[in-house]
């Protein structure tokens, strides 16, 4: 029991990081229909962002968060507008993904040119320190990084829920015809918002980089996890990869603690197979099928 | 088939066969090899991802369950005196794999483009962490080894060339009749509205796990022949997200959906590849470079050569035609329109 409870915690903590991530991908299909392929690349991009600022001038990588996520929004507005802008309407959705798959290597490459294939991590001051609650360990980076996640997505709500340009954001994903009839600048609101999918990878990324050690390979990695997550939680639907990043966090984390390790890897997969089986619209998806 | 096709597909596949005897030099039939194991899967995915539209990006897993599927039989068994044994051994990996492919078919093509995308190319993934975690089968990142073969060492790579010759025959041959058949123009129909060719009565199901089947099944056998033809294999080389972009590219490039398009775009991008990493490949720069030449082509040329040199040709001629008879010009004008979106054969 303790050992299925502590795995719990623990999935629980990183369910909330890889929630942070899949929801930047979930608004960049929500705004584009666009899955984003590129979408680990940025997240490692973004780890390694923050690896330079610590190693170079000590910042602190939650600090260094406030500098990542500028310039990781600029680089993915950048990219939605030099590569997905000029696609056609009716070959976008396909195109789309070889385009992001096409920028996921060329990002993959600019990092093991710039930083070599060697796995780096950051070691922060307090990587090893842990609490211990009612006989629980807790990794302090693990409870910060969920903290900093559940913050971010806090952040994220309000700017979809509360401002105009979120309003924005949430008309061209319902309507995209209608969102610019009532004088919403479509491109400009699906360049914005491929770059804040870009920004919330900058911020996991910082903790990705406190909790695991990582190459400019690793994306392939977390590419295949991110998918199953909105798939499982249905795509375009942010609460749907929030509960779907937490399902997998805690199935992954179980199947560690209760099987043998490998296996949690393959247990993402078990479960996308098993929703495709169930439930091919993942738990709150509209309609996949034939939809998209 | 029409005359001109046929002359067509002789002279190609003559020279092609040719290739190696008249040339010798190792590093030219080599890459000839190469070119042939890329225009072999552009060709067979062309069948799922060109005819069907189900962009599959997994196409790399069953290269791999292909290229394991032989090692694995072979690691302790000879090749036979000649080193034939391998290669007729084919049938029966393609025709497992597949069976595999069936099997993930039935799964995931319930869903359509995007998350079809999705769904294969997380297997693709999944795959590889099997072949790097299964060490008692696959020897995990150690690789495994079966024996080489035991050919002339001035000829070596002759054999391996011409089986993947006629694989590419095989691919091309099953394309040819995809497109003039009942069961392809099914496929287009799949490919054109799924819901709308299940009410008048297409086989939906059927046709495209059987177009799913038949191509990774192919892509298995080209695998193990590579296998063979390396002799040493690893899983981040075996089942690798470049050999799945590569043949989705070549595919794209050439114009997908058209029985040459996969093959020129294979003919034009391996050597290219094969130059960009022989340059910089120490460096990885070669990643950076194959990007820039991916996106370039997905930006100018979204439908490939093919189709748009089509397009381009019909219209010139409606143009020419439209000057000789001037009262016509509609019609001539809805013949575009009506033309633009038929692909060439």
């Amino acid at each position: 029991m303790h050992t299925v409870i502590q795995a719990l915690i623990l999935g629980v903590l990183t369910g909330g990081v890889y929630a942070l991530m899949a929801s930047g991908q979930t608004i960049i299909f929500g705004v584009m229909k666009v899955v984003n392929l590129a979408q680990g690349a940025l997240v490692i991009a973004g780890a390694y962002l923050s690896y330079s600022l610590f190693t170079s001038f000590g910042l602190d990588p939650f600090l260094s968060i406030l500098i990542t996520t500028p310039a990781l929004f600029g680089v993915g507005a950048g990219l939605q507008w030099l590569f997905l802008r000029p696609l056609r309407e009716e070959d976008r959705a396909e195109l789309s993904l070889l385009v992001t798959f096409a920028v996921a290597l060329g990002i993959e490459g600019v990092l093991s040119v710039t930083y070599k294939t060697t796995y780096r991590t950051i070691q922060a001051s307090y990587a090893d320190r842990s609490f211990s609650v009612g006989g629980y360990q807790i990794s302090a980076v693990r409870l910060y990084a969920f903290l900093l996640s559940a913050a971010l997505l806090g952040v994220l709500y309000l700017v979809l829920e509360r401002t105009k340009f979120g309003r924005a954001i949430r008309a061209t994903v319902q309507n995209p015809e209608s969102a610019r009839l009532l004088g919403v600048n479509a491109r400009v609101v699906a360049a914005a918002g491929f770059g804040i999918g870009a920004a919330t990878a900058a911020a996991a990324g910082a903790v990705y980089g406190l909790l695991y050690s990582f190459n400019s390979g690793s994306h392939y990695d977390l590419i295949s996890r991110l998918l199953s997550i909105v798939v499982l939680g249905g795509l375009g639907s942010i609460g749907g990869s929030i509960v779907g990043a937490l399902v997998m966090g805690v199935v992954a984390s179980l199947v560690a603690a209760l099987g043998p390790p490998i296996w949690s890897d393959f247990s993402f997969f078990i479960v996308l197979l098993a929703v495709l089986l169930l439930r091919p619209r993942g738990l709150f998806g509209a309609s996949l099928r034939g939809a998209l | 088939m029409s005359r001109a096709g046929v002359l067509r597909a002789l002279i190609f596949f003559g020279l092609l066969t040719a290739l190696p005897f008249a040339v010798t030099e190792h590093w030219i039939v080599n890459l000839g090899v190469f070119t042939l194991i890329y225009a072999g899967l552009a060709s067979a995915w062309n069948l799922v991802g060109g005819l069907a539209g189900y962009p599959s990006l997994g196409h790399a897993a069953f290269f791999g369950a292909g290229a394991y599927a032989e090692a694995i039989y072979f690691q302790h068994r000879g090749v036979g005196a000649n080193g034939l044994l391998p290669f007729l051994a084919l049938p029966v990996v393609g025709a497992g794999v597949a069976v595999l492919g069936l099997a993930v078919g039935w799964i995931a093509m319930r869903t359509r483009s995007d998350v079809f995308a999705i769904v294969t190319i997380t297997l693709l993934f999944v795959v590889q962490t099997l072949a790097f975690n299964l060490n008692s089968l696959t020897g995990g990142s150690q690789g495994i080894g079966m024996p080489g073969a035991p050919f002339d060492v001035d000829s070596y790579e002759r054999p391996f060339y011409l089986v993947l010759v006629l694989l590419l025959a095989l691919s091309m041959g099953i394309t040819w009749a995809a497109l003039h058949s009942g069961a392809g123009l099914s496929l287009q129909a799949v490919a054109a509205d799924e819901e709308r060719a299940r009410g008048i009565g297409v086989h939906v199901t059927g046709v495209k796990l059987l177009a799913f089947a038949v191509s990774v099944g192919i892509a298995g056998m080209i695998g193990a022949v590579w296998a063979y033809y390396v002799t040493f294999i690893y899983p981040q080389f075996a089942v690798d997200p470049l050999i799945t972009i590569g043949m989705v590219l070549m595919a794209y490039l050439g114009g997908r959906g058209t029985l040459w398009g996969p093959v020129l775009g294979a003919f034009i991008l391996v050597p290219a590849q094969q130059y960009l990493a022989y340059q910089y490949g120490a460096t990885q720069l070669y990643l950076i470079a194959y990007a820039a030449v991916f996106l370039l082509i997905m930006l100018l040329l979204p439908r490939g050569i093919l189709p748009s040199v089509g397009h381009l040709m019909r219209r010139r001629r409606v143009v020419t035609e439209r000057a000789s008879e001037e009262p016509d010009q509609d019609a001539a004008t809805t013949g575009i329109g009506a033309d633009g979106g038929v692909m060439v054969r």
